[in-house]
């Protein structure tokens, strides 16, 4: 009779831990709204305000959202430009030998610590940008390069499983009607992993968007924000918004809450993405 | 035509080696700036302001930070997958509790450092201390060791658990001895990712653990803590001199060799584990 009571208090336990996970989304859910929702009840002028000045209670984080754009964007697509060709490479050309030199390089390339890549942003690639293109040197571009450094990895590797996943058949079907190699990629098996390959890019740019410290130490971070016109100018996004700005926000002022609410703002960014990032697989999934 | 075919390739080649050449560049950079600052001195002693010192409490830190979080996230972890995998029945409940753990593992690490800032810290009122940035990165590391640990159990064949059962044991009884024993390669080496993981992040750190430039060791759980990420990121945008950079490099280097002998080591594991799981 003991033994079966032992039995169901363990399976308790153990059920107990599982939601453990949904407790805490909730919890940050909770307490983000509670901190974030005195400045985003300012509604329009919080949202599609331009001016970011805390010091004289501005928190407009328009600027904010589009330069986490531009920056996340950019970096997505310097980041696709060198990731899709590589995965074809990886999935339909390379030796073995090549291949087990290479993975586990882009395995590695994910553990960098951000912040060694951000140090490694700034000692090394602001000044080249500087010396080439002249201005701050901190600026947009920079914050594309370490942030496809970053996204890279993820990229290639999705990207690479989609396309070993296109059947044979389809591959040999094309080769046998007398297409090229080439040919065959370009027609047949890239539209046949396009769902993965989508969907690892919508998942990279949540990467990118949610990333903190690397980026941070290489756009420059204006205090006041400003919608850029120009890849080589500083900007501020949201994560470095509020680091920086934390240090400073003295605890229950509009100033405390509107970063919070950047927070909120961010965790919906990357949600959606998410979001989508899963529709886009299960749609692949189905056909 | 065949000259086009061989150029592609190559161009499509030399895009899948930049991926090589950045961890190469960005790895031997670090290596050659900090390798130079690195003596007995810089690992055993304090810092003292930016330029002086060494990294003592920083490694020490960021070790206790990681135990800390390990000490959390690594039970609560194992015992979900447990569940999820043996025990879960198909229904509403486990599928909203396998998309939750997949939500907290989408959420950026900044979300759940304010979280940890706000609940922790003040809520909680633990303060800036090594508890709270220890549960924060154990709130970040959560999902990685319940999607390794489910992938571990997973893998064990269904024969192992009916022999058990058939030979008179429990459920738990089981899962405890014979389930678990196997796994348990494969559960170590989720949690070494998820452990260098935990090592390289610093937003969470920033926010809930302590300012990076302590020169003393923590007493207690309560205190605030030094940690190598933090370190960095102060040295590198507020030192504004050679020498902090020289030691932000250094730091750099040491932490990245902590990195590398935790996922050395998970590799390692891995491939024996698998080598064992195939029978040899």
């Amino acid at each position: 009779m003991k033994k079966v009571n032992v039995e169901e208090v363990i399976e308790k336990l153990l059920f107990i831990s599982a939601i453990s996970s949904s407790f805490i989304v909730f919890f940050i859910i909770i307490f983000m709204l509670h901190e974030g929702i005195p400045a985003l009840a300012i509604g329009w002028d919080f949202f599609f305000g331009m001016d970011w000045s805390p010091s004289h209670n501005q928190f407009g984080i328009f600027p904010i959202v589009v330069s986490t754009f531009v920056v996340g964007i950019g970096a997505l697509l310097t980041a696709a430009l060198i990731g899709i060709p590589a995965a074809v490479y990886l999935a339909e050309f390379s030796p073995r030998w090549v291949h087990n030199i290479v993975k586990p390089c882009v395995e590695m390339l994910v553990g960098i610590p951000s912040i060694v890549l951000g140090f490694f942003g700034l000692m090394v690639l602001i000044p080249f940008i500087q010396d080439s293109f002249g201005g701050w040197g901190e600026c947009i571009l920079a914050g594309w390069v370490i942030l496809a450094i970053m996204t890279l990895p993820h990229v290639i590797s999705i990207s690479e499983d989609s396309i070993r996943a296109v059947p044979r058949a389809c591959k040999e079907a094309s080769v046998a009607l007398g297409a090229t190699e080439l040919q065959t990629i370009w027609r047949v098996i890239l539209p046949n992993a396009r769902s993965g390959i989508l969907a690892s890019l919508i998942l990279g740019m949540g990467n990118a968007i949610g990333e903190t410290m690397a980026v941070l130490m290489v756009i420059g971070n204006p205090n006041i924000p400003w919608i850029p016109s120009s890849i080589l100018e500083p900007v501020s996004v949201l994560t470095s918004v509020i680091v920086i700005g934390i240090n400073y926000a003295v605890w229950g002022s509009m100033h405390q809450h509107a970063l919070f609410a950047l927070g909120v703002v961010l965790f919906a960014i990357v949600a959606i993405l998410n979001a989508i990032t899963t529709a886009v697989i299960r749609k692949g999934v189905k056909r | 035509m065949k000259v086009r075919e061989n150029a592609v390739k190559i161009g499509l080649c030399a895009t899948a080696l930049m991926a090589v050449a950045a961890l190469v560049i960005v790895v031997a950079y670090v290596f050659f700036n900090g390798v130079g600052i690195i003596n007995l001195a810089f690992l055993l002693e304090s810092p003292y302001r930016f330029e002086y010192g060494g990294i003592f409490p920083q490694i020490i830190g960021s070790l206790c930070l990681v135990g800390v979080c390990l000490l959390f996230a690594v039970p609560l972890g194992v015992a979900s997958a447990i569940y999820l995998v043996e025990y879960a029945p198909d229904n509403i409940i486990t599928a909203s509790v396998r998309f939750f753990v997949e939500c907290l593992a989408g959420i950026p690490s900044i979300v759940i450092g304010l979280f940890g800032l706000v609940f922790l810290v003040y809520h909680l009122g633990l303060g800036i201390s090594m508890l709270s940035g220890g549960l924060t990165l154990g709130f970040m590391i959560l999902p990685w060791t319940v999607r390794a640990s489910e992938e571990a159990i997973k893998v064990v064949p269904r024969s192992y658990m009916e022999a058990s059962l058939a030979l008179g044991a429990s459920k738990w009884q089981s899962i405890w001895g014979v389930i678990l024993k196997s796994a348990y390669p494969g559960i170590i080496t989720g949690i070494l990712l998820g452990m260098g993981k935990a090592m390289g992040e610093t937003a969470v750190v920033l926010l809930t653990a302590g300012s990076g430039l302590e020169s003393f060791l923590p007493q207690s759980v309560l205190d605030p803590v030094a940690s190598l990420p933090v370190y960095i990121y102060m040295l590198a945008t507020q030192g504004h001199t050679q020498a902090s950079y020289s030691r932000a490099f250094g730091a750099s280097l040491v932490l990245l060799t902590m990195f590398l002998i935790i996922s050395v080591l998970a590799l390692f594991l891995r491939n024996r584990y698998i080598r064992r799981n195939s029978g040899f």
